[in-house]
């Protein structure tokens, strides 16, 4: 579905991401792990479009069409083509209310049915916005929020979805709850691109994963190869 | 009766009621009331107009009193005969085709705001790239190159003498008129999905362009639509005070819509409007304390400036105390009058 050969992203004088390829098939669940400053929210970025400066090739094919480069092309290019994104810190919007908020999700669409069919599919896998679809985005607590930008990403109704760090600031149960939706998200038919620090649980999921280290890959395999892997285990797991 | 209709004559109510207002005051204000009762309706389009701009899409703009001017300024030029501009115009006689362009007051005001509208586009473009308080430089530096501009302009503006005599069409029906008419069409704009657009920029400008939204498209259109409004609501001062020159239309005139705005509640439109008649009402109510004061045997003079001392403190106050302004951003609608359980729909 996706394919990245040689990525650059720059940052003015900063090479945060130094020529890296990754490829996300149809169907799967890949995960972009590392520490702080490795290059994944930068990757995920310059795939939503956010990035200014990106150099190399993002090969994307949509279901029924053939492949594109689609490296460089604008936020609203992507989301038209098919590629959401849930950003790294939820970007809720506060002052305006959950159901608002989904409703912003589904912009680009025009299909009115499909629309409200797909938010009541949000409202099912996330009860807890159904139960505040009339309160303002900045009064949900933290994992509410996730729940909304994971929705909210949704209802543009992509074909591959991006994570960044659906688990930062949340509390283990409701990592768990999330990385649970995140799996069922994937058995209705979407890809996902997962960005993680959370290197367990990410791992637990993927059906393939990169290992990013100062802008670079340093490892890859499947998801669970690397669970077993000891210089992950050192690395991330915490021995 | 359901609510669209129970709305609908609510609306239809409070509009005859303020036309009896102003039928009655008419009759039986002297004229200095009415002189601030009109200011009222000029004050709350213009905060309406910068509502839209910083309250609802989030662009600090301190531009106002530029587009203001230009409004101010065609009205003039539209509405005075060819024999009161020529004989006026003595630094320079009046270009043709401003000499005899002219037109009626309606027409007018529409014109005035569109030009600033106009002008209000091209700098939109390179301009609205900053953000946050760049923008604000930037737009309060346009402001003074218009100013500088019609200062120059001397065979179309008259430069620093201005403009005097301007026929003073906009009476209370006027103003109350085009008041409804701002009011009106940001209540169906906020409420489309074109506002919530705007409201999503402004809560978070990467989130919507993540979203698939082209905010810039966006950010334009509302700088434009809300120079419009402020281009009417400076065609109309005009044609209130009957005089305009450059002077009148530098940054304190922008700080002036601000207060209305923010003191109102950043965006909320209900706070507009009621900003802008507390404030002016306030404004013009403390002038009682530049009065000469008698206690006793002791005289003191009037001071002059010290109701805009009070007025800060006041300011001081609302920004210690209540930052988010009278209004926040709540709005007061029929629905959340007559049925609170009941959530969103039409504000008034």
């Amino acid at each position: 579905m996706l394919r990245i050969e040689d990525l650059h992203v720059y940052y003015g004088a900063i090479h945060a991401v130094k020529g890296i390829s990754i490829a996300i098939p149809k169907g799967g669940i890949v995960t972009l792990i590392g520490a702080n400053g490795a290059g994944k929210s930068s990757t995920i970025r310059s795939i939503a479009g956010l990035v200014k400066n990106v150099k190399g090739r993002i090969l994307y094919t949509p279901p029924d069409g053939t492949e594109m480069n689609i490296a460089g092309r604008r936020p609203e290019d992507m989301v038209r083509l098919g590629i959401a994104m849930s950003p790294e810190g939820r970007r809720i919007l506060p002052h305006l209310t959950v159901e608002e908020n989904l409703k912003l999700g589904a912009y680009i669409r025009t299909d009115t049915d499909g629309v409200e069919r797909d938010r009541d599919h949000v409202y099912e896998l996330f009860p807890r916005l159904k139960e505040r679809s009339w309160q303002k985005g900045g009064t949900l607590s933290g994992g509410e929020q996730q729940m909304l930008a994971v929705g909210r990403a949704l209802m543009s109704s992509p074909h591959l979805v991006m994570l960044d760090e659906p688990s930062l600031g949340l509390a283990p149960l409701l990592v768990k709850e999330v990385f649970d939706i995140i799996g069922e998200i994937n058995a209705q038919g979407k890809t996902v691109l997962l960005v993680e620090q959370n290197a367990f649980a990410a791992l637990k999921i993927a059906s393939y994963a990169y290992i990013l280290e100062v802008g670079a890959i340093a490892l890859e395999g499947r998801g669970e190869d690397l669970l077993k892997d000891p210089r992950v285990k050192e690395a991330y797991l915490g021995g | 009766m359901n609510r669209k209709t129970r709305n609908l004559a609510l609306t239809g109510i409070a509009i005859a009621l303020l036309a009896f207002f102003i039928w009655w005051a008419q009759g039986n204000l002297d004229g200095y009331k009415i002189q601030v009762t009109n200011l009222v309706a000029v004050n709350a389009i213009l905060a309406l107009s910068l509502n839209l701009i910083y309250g609802f899409t989030g662009m600090f703009s301190l531009g106002h009193a530029g587009f203001m001017a230009l409004g101010a300024y065609v009205n003039a030029l539209l509405t005075l005969t060819q024999d009161q501009k020529t004989t006026m115009w003595i630094l320079d006689p009046i270009a043709w085709p401003f000499s005899v362009m002219h037109a009626p007051f309606f027409l007018s005001v529409v014109c005035a705001g569109l030009v600033a509208a106009f002008v209000a586009l091209l700098i939109a473009i390179p301009v609205l790239r900053l953000g946050g308080d760049y923008l604000g430089i930037a737009t309060l530096g346009f402001a003074e190159i218009i100013r500088v501009v019609l200062t120059n302009l001397s065979s179309i503006t008259n430069g620093a003498l201005g403009i005097k005599g301007i026929p003073g069409h906009a009476n209370l029906w006027w103003n109350y008129g085009w008041f409804l008419i701002t009011l009106f069409f940001m209540i169906r704009l906020i409420n489309s999905n074109f506002g919530s657009v705007l409201k999503a920029i402004r809560d978070d400008e990467i989130a919507a362009k993540n979203m698939g939204i082209n905010t810039f498209f966006y950010k334009v259109v509302s700088f434009t639509v809300g120079a419009f409004f402020a281009g009417v609501g400076g065609a109309l001062m005009g044609s209130l005070t009957t005089t305009i020159d450059p002077k009148m239309f530098s940054f304190a005139l922008t700080f002036n819509v601000l207060m209305f705005t923010v003191a109102g509640g950043l965006g909320s439109i209900t706070g507009s409007v009621i900003g802008s008649i507390v404030i002016t009402v306030l404004l013009e109510w403390l002038r009682i304390v530049e009065n000469p004061v008698t206690i006793g045997s002791f005289e003191i003079p009037g001071i002059p400036g010290m109701r805009m001392v009070l007025f800060s403190l006041a300011l001081i106050l609302i920004i210690l105390f209540r930052r988010e302004g009278i209004m926040g951003m709540k709005e007061i609608t029929w629905d959340g009058i007559f049925d609170r359980s009941k959530r969103g729909g039409k504000s008034e």
